[in-house]
């Protein structure tokens, strides 16, 4: 069996492929369901409807989605470049941190300013956080999966010490949580008697910013030549350390608002269980859309709806929530194999 | 209490072989995939699944070393899908490898949660228990501090010089070096690099599912979610710091735990100025540290990350 690069590829296979590989991933986890006892068709009809069946279901999907859509961003930007940031976890906790600093009686601002305020800080947050990974990557050649990872780790430790301390609200009767955002920091939410609030409008603006820079500008162009060929991209003048620092701080910064909407727009405070783990959700996000950022919007709403979904069918139904993840882990093997078969084909002889 | 009278004390000693035994098995197993070319990035999740799967088994009434072989049957296992993506299809070793984490620790937790569906208290099994060397474990300080160990800790120990010799003294372990550093040059020798490749990194996540089954059937009796808590990173961490050498991870690894170790006593008398969770980022830090003093003189497989296609040149 060998496998011959393509050398041009069916439209109509690289829109099927994913769809085939997420109907394989269903398939094979109709395995877990049958273990469950439960009837497999009942299951994944509870699940749809748990995500998309109401508006009430919705908007949770599409809530859960908001820092999804930010967090793919960052892996999908910084995987094109082959900078590989699996420290958006951390980063969104970095964000998180700088809008409760800024966004709790530090300054005093309406919120048309503070709000903006709060996703700079948080933005800024997140780069820097991934400014020293890409910096060891760079200057020391210190690989950037290990560091972003483990920097998960200190930077959750460092919340948990901030809560438990210095940053503790006194009136939380003992729980570990930071002072509330002030009410002018608080995003405004887009439809009544749901949690959806703005962090959506700034989760599909980001998108349509970044296609839009990937695709139209030099920034853009440099980040996908440093991707594809770092040596071929240097020989052609391209300045390949300062791309990749450019994508560590759009990356970073982008995990770092997806924070700030979770601080700012959801909780309303920070805790330590802020994320559950909606970084390393976004690696999957970002893999599932083929790294593209508009496929980024549809894949986290997808996978959010799969989480959302997951939660109300194990309610209706005796099946542990964990199928959601097992769900979204196959799901993005399978999208690998079949982002794979799209570029090549395979000859058997 | 002195800093100083903690290595004074043998319950120290015992703590760093305790430590450490889950970091040696899982730095080998990495380093042998990586010998071979392939990053294996599943470590986190195949350590998981180990843990969970090793427990089950005795928890269901199996034998103790039949869960340990049960969790390396269920780690080589996801070593083969690792090896099918990365080796066989040549997917991204970065990305698969994620995405295998992802996928064997969500396994892992459903398969929990199925077998055992409502339990707040996490039940126990009878763990391995330390053997009994006679005059040995009676020893003054020596005997407290290395001589009354599991079963398990001591293999983890063995399973070092298995290695090197099996990795510098046997034909099989030139294969694979060589499928690391020069594909070609092993196709040419005909000996099949994709087969080697796929072998090595299942040999290697068999180690590490292994070291995840440590975890609860030696060092502590149960499972908890999240109980690997981002010790397969420490490992590939401790797999640069090693410069791909097994003796030296065996150090690395026992420098870390002893470090570790150290970070838990110091709480003790330090703990009313420090805040604890800065002694728990120690491990994550001194990993980062010793990847910088280490990534200048790191000399990485010449074919580390890069998939082999047959009859394509490089």
């Amino acid at each position: 069996m060998t496998f011959e690069l393509r050398e041009h590829t069916p439209v109509w296979l690289a829109v099927a492929a994913p769809v085939a590989a997420v109907a394989v991933s269903l398939l094979l986890c109709s395995v877990l369901i049958l273990w469950t006892g439960q009837p497999v068709l009942n299951a994944y009809r509870l699940l749809v409807g748990g995500a998309f069946g109401s508006g009430f279901g919705i908007a949770e999907t599409l809530t859960r989605a908001t820092p999804l859509i930010l967090t793919g961003l960052a892996a999908a930007v910084a995987f094109r470049a082959r900078f590989w940031n699996i420290g958006a976890e951390g980063q969104l906790y970095c964000g998180a941190l700088a809008a409760t600093w800024l966004g709790t009686g530090m300054i005093d601002l309406p919120p048309l300013l503070l709000i903006p305020l709060l996703f700079l800080g948080g933005a800024v947050a997140g780069g820097t956080a991934l400014l020293l990974p890409a910096l060891l990557k760079l200057r020391l050649k210190v690989d950037e999966v290990v560091t972003t990872l483990l920097l998960n780790f200190v930077i959750l430790l460092l919340v948990s010490f901030l809560l438990e301390g210095p940053w503790k609200d006194p009136m939380s009767l003992g729980w570990p949580q930071a002072v509330p955002i002030v009410d002018e920091g608080v995003l405004p939410v887009l439809l009544a008697k749901s949690r959806l609030h703005l962090g959506l409008l700034v989760g599909l603006a980001a998108a349509l910013l970044l296609w839009a820079v990937m695709r139209w500008s030099i920034w853009g162009y440099e980040i996908r030549a440093v991707g594809h060929n770092p040596r071929a991209a240097a020989f052609f003048g391209i300045p390949v350390d300062l791309t990749m620092l450019r994508v560590a701080l759009v990356s970073g910064g982008l995990a770092g608002m997806a924070g700030v909407g979770e601080v700012a727009g959801l909780k309303g405070y920070l805790t330590l269980d802020l994320s559950p783990g909606f970084g390393y959700a976004g690696i999957a996000v970002a893999m599932l859309a083929a790294l593209h950022p508009l496929g980024v919007v549809l894949s986290a709403v997808f996978l959010a709806g799969i989480y959302v979904g997951a939660d109300s069918m194990s309610r209706a139904v005796n099946i542990p929530t964990y199928i959601a993840d097992v769900l979204v882990a196959s799901s993005v093997l399978a999208v690998l194999v079949s982002l794979m078969l799209v570029r090549f084909r395979v000859r058997f002889r | 209490m002195d800093l100083i009278e903690v290595f004074l004390t043998a319950g120290f000693w015992a703590a760093m072989v305790r430590i450490a035994c889950p970091l040696i098995l899982g730095t080998l197993g990495e380093l042998i995939c990586e010998r071979a070319g392939v990053l294996n990035l599943g470590i986190e999740g195949i350590m998981t699944v180990g843990a969970m799967a090793g427990w089950m088994w005795v928890y269901q009434g199996g034998e103790l070393w039949g869960g340990v072989a049960f969790a390396a049957v269920i780690g080589a296992a996801c070593g083969l899908m690792h090896a099918g993506f990365t080796v066989y299809l040549g997917l991204s070793q970065h990305v698969a490898g994620i995405g295998l984490t992802m996928f064997a620790s969500a396994l892992s937790f459903f398969t929990f949660r199925m077998l055992l569906p409502s339990s707040t208290t996490p039940p126990k099994i009878q763990a391995f228990q330390p053997v009994d060397l006679g005059p040995l474990s009676d020893l003054p300080f020596l005997g407290e501090a290395f001589l009354r160990h599991t079963p398990m800790t001591y293999a983890a120990f063995i399973a070092v010089p298995v290695v090197i010799y099996v990795l510098f003294r046997t034909p099989l372990g030139l294969a694979v070096r060589m499928a690391g550093e020069n594909p070609m040059a092993v196709e040419a020798q005909g000996i099949d690099v994709l087969a080697v490749r796929c072998g090595a990194v299942m040999a290697g996540s068999a180690l590490m599912a292994v070291g995840g089954a440590y975890l609860t059937m030696s060092a502590f009796d149960a499972f908890y979610f999240g109980m690997v808590n981002g010790r397969g990173w420490i490992c590939i961490a401790l797999v640069i710091f090693a410069s791909w050498r097994p003796g030296k991870a065996l150090l690395g690894a026992l420098l870390f735990a002893g470090l570790d170790a150290l970070q838990v006593r110091a709480q003790q008398f330090a703990g009313g100025l420090v805040p604890y969770q800065f002694f728990l980022m120690l491990p994550y830090v001194l990993s980062i540290a010793a990847m910088v003093v280490m990534a200048r003189r790191a000399r990485y497989p010449k074919a580390l990350l890069v998939p082999f296609r047959r009859g394509e040149r490089h």
